[in-house]
């Protein structure tokens, strides 16, 4: 049986506008139209430059598109992101979508374990029941466990990105949105990653994906979302 | 949902001939922490000033959801009720602390004024209630009977929050908090107040030039220039996909590290 989608994108234009070039504008985004439904993953593939990026970081309410509509299944009802006003695309942030991006942005002096914890604690969720599952995570993702009170200042990309993925990923949002989540990561960590995003698609979540490493995206993804620039030749 | 805890609908700011800010609308949900950044002279401390009810605009209107008093005009308050409500339901971060401080009397004394001012009267109370303040903004107990003229910049900055957190604001203003502050000093007292603003729920009007403390510590942003609202939206959105061409300059101005 095939579940209805709890992500559903159509008629999406999204250009930038250079205003120190002239105003010269570069189109990124044409009439994109996908859905996911959970259980699923949907790869985004395409050429460097095509737009991939941009589309992920559009669904989650990074980027404004000028056109078009991103709809999401959050709390039972179907809320439009182009437009949103703030409080509206942070709810759905908070209890809906999750998005792990290839770099960590760092917190000054905040723990690696506070930094995981904090999504689940905004959640309502004890302080030492969000800890107990970060450090869970973080043992999952190889984190020695020296670490986990340490800021992720210092720690080297491949462990910053972990701790990004763990964070991205202790709240269980019915939507992930993945941008390169092993980009930096040695086989063991790149197998324990993809262990966790199959686990989560497996446990229902929608998830959408750019994952330049086949080997990484044959594991995961359920279907392929072809990208490519306006004008582009397919 | 709940109902906006502020709101501002044109308000615009004269100086003689000259248009502070002009015709500035939006408003703050509960939980909200929101940035308004922009060059000097943008306008910025002009809007919080006439936000915060200190300084009169000469066009628009500012409405607070108050705890107490339900909906009021903030400007239409008597000058003792808006005293009033901003010692019980506001706080208000100076960038100079000396001015938000009394420099006279004790740490303590600082922070134990404000708890009489909204009815406190037990001396061991107030005592207790002011050091575990203290050590909330890391600051040691062996300084509660200092005077803030012994303390260094970070720790008056740091003192003047628990002097208006210690009171439990609904709505904190403040206005550049870590300006002037060394940069170790300023991720210090950052990390302090985001934790604050998270703990308490806070919701906060912060005036900043400086677009990674916007980063860090806001939900959405208001970008001035030339007294003007140029452009506003999630602090991610305004700061990774900037539309307008002022905020375009501002964020390609940051200095990578």
């Amino acid at each position: 049986m095939s579940m209805l989608p709890v992500l559903r994108v159509s008629a999406l234009n999204k250009s930038f506008v250079m205003h120190a070039q002239g105003d010269l504008a570069l189109p990124v985004l044409q009439d994109v139209a996908l859905a996911v439904a959970p259980g699923e993953c949907l790869a985004l593939v395409g050429p460097s430059g095509a737009g991939k990026s941009t589309l992920l970081r559009s669904l989650y309410g990074n980027y404004r598109p000028q056109s078009g509509s991103i709809q999401v299944r959050h709390r039972d009802r179907w809320v439009e992101l182009v437009g949103a006003e703030p409080r509206i695309t942070l709810d759905v942030r908070r209890h809906t979508m999750g998005f792990v991006s290839q770099f960590l942005r760092v917190i000054p002096r905040v723990g690696a374990v506070d930094v995981v914890a904090e999504p689940m604690v905004r959640l309502g969720a004890p302080l030492d029941e969000a800890r107990r599952r970060a450090e869970f995570l973080l043992g999952l993702l190889g984190i020695p466990a020296r670490l986990w009170a340490l800021p992720p200042a210092t720690f080297s990309g491949g462990e910053q990105q972990r701790v990004n993925i763990a964070r991205s990923l202790i709240a269980d949002y019915p939507i992930l949105l993945l941008d390169e989540p092993t980009a930096s990561l040695d086989t063991a960590n790149r197998d324990g990653v993809v262990d966790l995003i199959r686990q989560r698609r497996e446990a229902g979540a929608a998830i959408v994906g750019i994952f330049h490493d086949g080997a990484v995206r044959d594991a995961v993804a359920t279907r392929l979302h072809n990208v490519a620039l306006p004008g582009a030749q397919p | 949902m709940s109902d906006p805890l502020l709101s501002a609908r044109g308000v615009t700011k004269r100086f003689g001939g000259r248009t502070a800010c002009r015709d500035v609308s939006f408003d703050l949900w509960p939980g909200e922490v929101l940035g308004i950044v922009g060059e000097s002279g943008s306008g910025k401390t002009t809007l919080l000033n006439c936000l915060a009810g200190r300084m009169t605009p000469d066009d628009g209107t500012v409405t607070y959801e108050s705890a107490a008093a339900g909906t009021v005009d903030v400007h239409g308050l008597s000058e003792a009720r808006r005293r009033l409500l901003a010692r019980t339901e506001w706080g208000f971060v100076n960038q100079d602390a000396r001015e938000g401080l009394r420099m006279g009397v004790s740490a303590g004394a600082n922070i134990g004024e404000r708890l009489m001012a909204i009815g406190a009267r037990h001396y061991g109370t107030i005592r207790q209630t002011s050091a575990d303040w203290l050590a909330r903004v890391e600051i040691g107990l062996d300084r509660l009977d200092d005077r803030p003229t012994t303390y260094s910049g970070g720790m008056r900055q740091r003192l003047q929050i628990a002097r208006n957190l210690v009171s439990e604001p609904r709505l904190v203003f403040m206005d550049e908090p870590t300006g002037g502050l060394d940069v170790s000093v300023q991720a210090r007292l950052l990390d302090l107040l985001r934790g604050l603003v998270d703990r308490f729920h806070l919701s906060a009007v912060l005036v900043t030039h400086d677009l990674g403390v916007a980063r860090l510590l806001t939900h959405r942003l208001m970008v001035m220039q030339g007294g003007q609202v140029v452009e506003d939206g999630l602090t991610d959105q305004v700061l990774d996909d900037p539309q307008h061409a002022y905020t375009q300059m501002l964020v390609a101005s940051i200095l990578p590290v």
